[in-house]
């Protein structure tokens, strides 16, 4: 083989491998991206039932409520303008506390309770996750000065 | 004192980075040999001067001196002194200072040590170095000063986060950051050599020690951040592709092909474009991580500061490095002279297909930590999880583990496809094995897991095969260290499979005296205990796990309760126990109290998971190190010396 054919047929596997490569990244993309929702957003009804999706909010003053199996929880997500009750069974994690952030993975069920598979806390309570930035500011937990 | 101390040694070796940067410019314009002269020790005083002040930085820390704001931000005159030391690297100035350090040392480093350079490509190189760390001194004393006083001192510090108070956070974050920064030496190989047009094996040869270093550190980084997240965490996983761990993910995979390029190169004086162009990606890559991640653009606990004007700072200054590069690659690669040919079946055709598979990778992963913050300035709100990346990343990577099968059992040049099938039978049969055996006795397993799993068998066959029929007391060090290092991915790519195939999960609320059956154990929960720390108090739960064949062992795990210091709140961290065993490990977490109907709080929510082989994923990751590691000890001719002078001596001894 010549060494232009063998640099030809480099340059096509490459380029099929690229847009080979796009084309899985595409379709996974639009698979498996879940969208951030804030509460007023699930209210409008713009999250769909079992669509996977991230929920942010604060978690309402003394809405959290365990359940008698000692294992799920149920509180209420708010962003101070509406408010998403979510479920979920497991340990919470360690920063996870009434008036303060939260973002939880999973997805609405029929009857508008949100079913959470994860929760994360905000790490640190000097730090605030930036998709919370746009909640007002009595919203927030007292920051560290 | 100290602080002022610290804060004229920046400055000074900020000013020696500007002498490195205009004389070794003017030298290569054309310049006087004195000007050169120069370069060097200037250098060198640069890398000592910077070490210098992150040393007085940590005394600082150690001495807990409040009236310094970033002392009084971050540390605590309570905590221990490991973690006094360690939180001078856990905020955003001390890492950047920690960076820079890196970064002026490797310069030094050069200038002392590589002596097989040409003297203008060194100087080109040198300057390079001294370019990249002038835009960082820059950024740390204009706009993240360490050694900043507070008007008035505070009685006592704020603390540091306590999910950061763990040895975990004592070395992996500088473990990562000499890989990360490390890169920049190749990046200014590239450059230098790009600027004097000396592209060869003599270059690469230069630039491979740094390469393999710089990748040994970011592969135990990772690993040992991987392992901090699955005990420190208390959420079982060991990866969670949080855009943290993608940031440090993805110039390793640029260290990978790059490590694999710059191997053609010194040998074959082939793929030069290419390995100059993967050294300009690698540290580019450690830049945008770092942006990424110091920007606050990401919600993380390594976002230390959301500052929008550091932020624009490390853009800019990331758009001159990056946009420099490849301006310069741009206007030589058309002079960059082809290199020595190969044919596609053979050792250099299966490496381009490495590196072909690995930069997609790279492109696939940077494009799912991207997306949300393209998308979130189009005004969507998206999250990209583990789903897309297993989906993308999976696949390739298997492909890549079968590439590696054949790879290191062709031979350089040309190779001839029977030769390459009649050395694989065994591996074959291996991958057959462990096919068969998981499809007989595993249930179900999902589909990449199998296939995980079954390329790990035969990877971990034909691993071994370059090793064959050689003396193994005669074979090259950096043979070794390749046979070592693809192991260790076999073995990283068993325990993924086999955790994510075979894991065990049981959640439940238990009382004292409750059993609790998960796999071959049964765990019984004793009760809890208060207990305190240096500066926090916890309840300590005791468990006892008994194993199918009888043997028992006692579990610890910890709900820590850290007081909140000068007025910040209280914070709680859980503190998993692990109990290893050959076949995994045990992982227990202690929950909250449950409160029953009658309101006695008796009972604690504890979660288990079983996970098979897990540990077999960190094990592999070291190997990969160590293989790395292996390989640049053959490469840096130091065993070569010993050895010559060890016969040197004893032919002395024997002489007549």
């Amino acid at each position: 083989m010549k060494a232009k054919h063998q640099r030809l047929i480099l340059a096509l596997v490459a380029l099929g491998g690229v847009a080979g490569a796009g084309v899985l990244a595409a379709s996974a993309l639009r698979d498996e991206a879940a969208y951030f929702r804030t509460p007023v957003e699930v209210q409008g009804g713009k999250a769909g039932v079992g669509e996977a999706m991230r929920l942010g909010g604060m978690v309402a003053k003394g809405s959290i409520v365990r359940q008698a199996d000692g294992l799920t929880i149920r509180f209420v997500a708010t962003d101070g303008k509406a408010a998403v009750p979510v479920e979920y069974k497991g340990i919470v994690p360690d920063l996870f506390g009434e008036e303060s952030g939260m973002v939880a993975d999973g997805r609405m069920r029929a009857d508008g309770v949100f079913v959470a598979d994860r929760i994360l806390a905000k790490h640190d309570e000097r730090y605030m996750p930036p998709q919370m930035g746009e909640m007002p500011k009595n919203m927030k937990a007292p920051a560290a000065t | 004192m100290i602080a002022e101390l610290g804060l004229a040694l920046l400055w000074m070796a900020a000013a020696l980075a500007c002498l490195s940067l205009v004389a070794g410019t003017l030298f290569l314009r054309g310049g006087s040999k004195d000007l050169a002269a120069l370069v060097r020790p200037a250098s060198v005083a640069q890398g000592v001067l910077t070490t210098a002040a992150f040393g007085l930085l940590i005394a600082l820390f150690a001495r807990s001196d409040m009236s310094v704001e970033l002392v009084a931000r971050n540390s605590n005159s309570l905590k221990p002194m490991i973690f006094k030391i360690a939180g001078t690297w856990g905020n955003h100035e001390g890492s950047m200072l920690l960076w820079l350090m890196i970064l002026s040392l490797s310069g030094g480093l050069i200038a002392i040590f590589e002596k097989r350079l040409r003297e203008d490509t060194l100087i080109a190189t040198l300057a390079a170095q001294a370019a990249l760390s002038l835009g960082f001194f820059a950024f740390l004393l204009f706009s993240s000063n360490p050694f900043k006083r507070l008007p008035v001192a505070p009685p006592d510090g704020q603390g540091l986060n306590p999910l950061l108070q763990d040895i975990g956070l004592a070395f992996h974050p500088p473990t990562l950051y000499v890989g990360y920064v490390g890169l920049s030496v190749a990046f200014s190989f590239a450059v230098g050599a790009l600027i004097t047009r000396e592209i060869g094996p003599a270059f690469a040869r230069a630039m491979r020690p740094w390469v393999l270093g710089s990748w040994i550190f970011l592969t135990l980084g990772i690993t040992a951040g991987s392992y901090w997240a699955y005990y420190e965490l208390g959420w079982g996983g060991w990866w969670f592709w949080d855009p943290v761990e993608n940031v440090s993910l993805v110039p390793w995979l640029a260290g990978a092909a790059l490590l694999h390029s710059v191997a053609v190169t010194a040998t074959r004086n082939a793929l030069r474009a290419w390995t100059v162009m993967l050294a300009v990606i690698g540290f580019s890559m450690s830049m945008v991580g770092t942006f990424i991640v110091r920007s606050g653009l990401l919600t993380s606990v390594h976002s230390f500061a959301v500052d929008p004007e550091r932020g624009t700072f490390l853009l800019v200054l990331m758009a001159i490095y990056i946009g420099g590069a490849l301006t310069l690659f741009a206007l030589r690669a058309g002079s960059v002279a082809e290199g020595k040919k190969f044919a596609l079946l053979s050792r250099e055709g299966s490496l381009v297909i490495n590196n072909l598979l690995l930069t997609t990778i790279l492109a696939l992963v940077l494009l799912g930590t991207l997306y949300p913050i393209v998308a979130e300035a189009m005004g969507e709100k998206i999250s990209v999880g583990p789903p897309y990346y297993n989906k993308v990343a999976g696949p390739l990577a298997l492909i890549l583990c079968l590439v590696m099968v054949a790879g290191p059992l062709l031979s350089w040049r040309k190779d001839d496809g029977k030769r390459l099938w009649s050395r694989l039978p065994l591996a074959i049969f291996a991958g057959a094995a462990v096919l068969f055996a998981l499809i007989l006795f595993g249930g179900k397993v999902g589909v990449l897991p199998l296939l995980g799993m079954t390329v790990a068998g035969i990877v971990a066959v034909a691993s071994l095969a370059p090793l064959w029929g050689r003396n193994l007391r005669r074979t090259p060090l950096p043979t070794w260290g390749m046979v070592v290092a693809h192991f260790g991915v076999a073995v990283c790519l068993a325990g993924m499979g086999a955790e994510s195939a075979f894991i065990k999960e049981r959640l439940v609320a238990a009382a004292p005296g409750d059993d609790i059956r998960i796999g071959d154990f049964s765990v019984k929960f004793v009760g809890v205990k208060p207990v305190a720390g240096p500066n926090y108090t916890a309840i300590e739960g005791a468990l006892v796990a008994t194993t199918s064949s009888g043997s028992r062992f006692t579990m610890k795990p910890e709900a820590r309760t850290f007081p909140g210091l000068m007025g910040t709140a209280p914070t709680e961290t859980n503190e998993a126990a692990l109990l290893t065993r050959p076949g995994g490990q045990l992982y227990a977490v202690l929950g909250q109290p449950v409160t029953s109907d009658d309101g006695r709080a008796d009972r604690y929510q504890i979660r288990l998971w079983w996970k098979p082989l897990v540990w077999w994923i960190w094990l592999g990751g070291a190997l990969i190190a160590i293989g790395a590691a292996l390989s640049m000890l053959g490469r840096a001719q130091l065993l070569a010396i010993w050895r010559a002078r060890r016969a040197g001596k004893l032919q002395e001894r024997f002489a007549p």
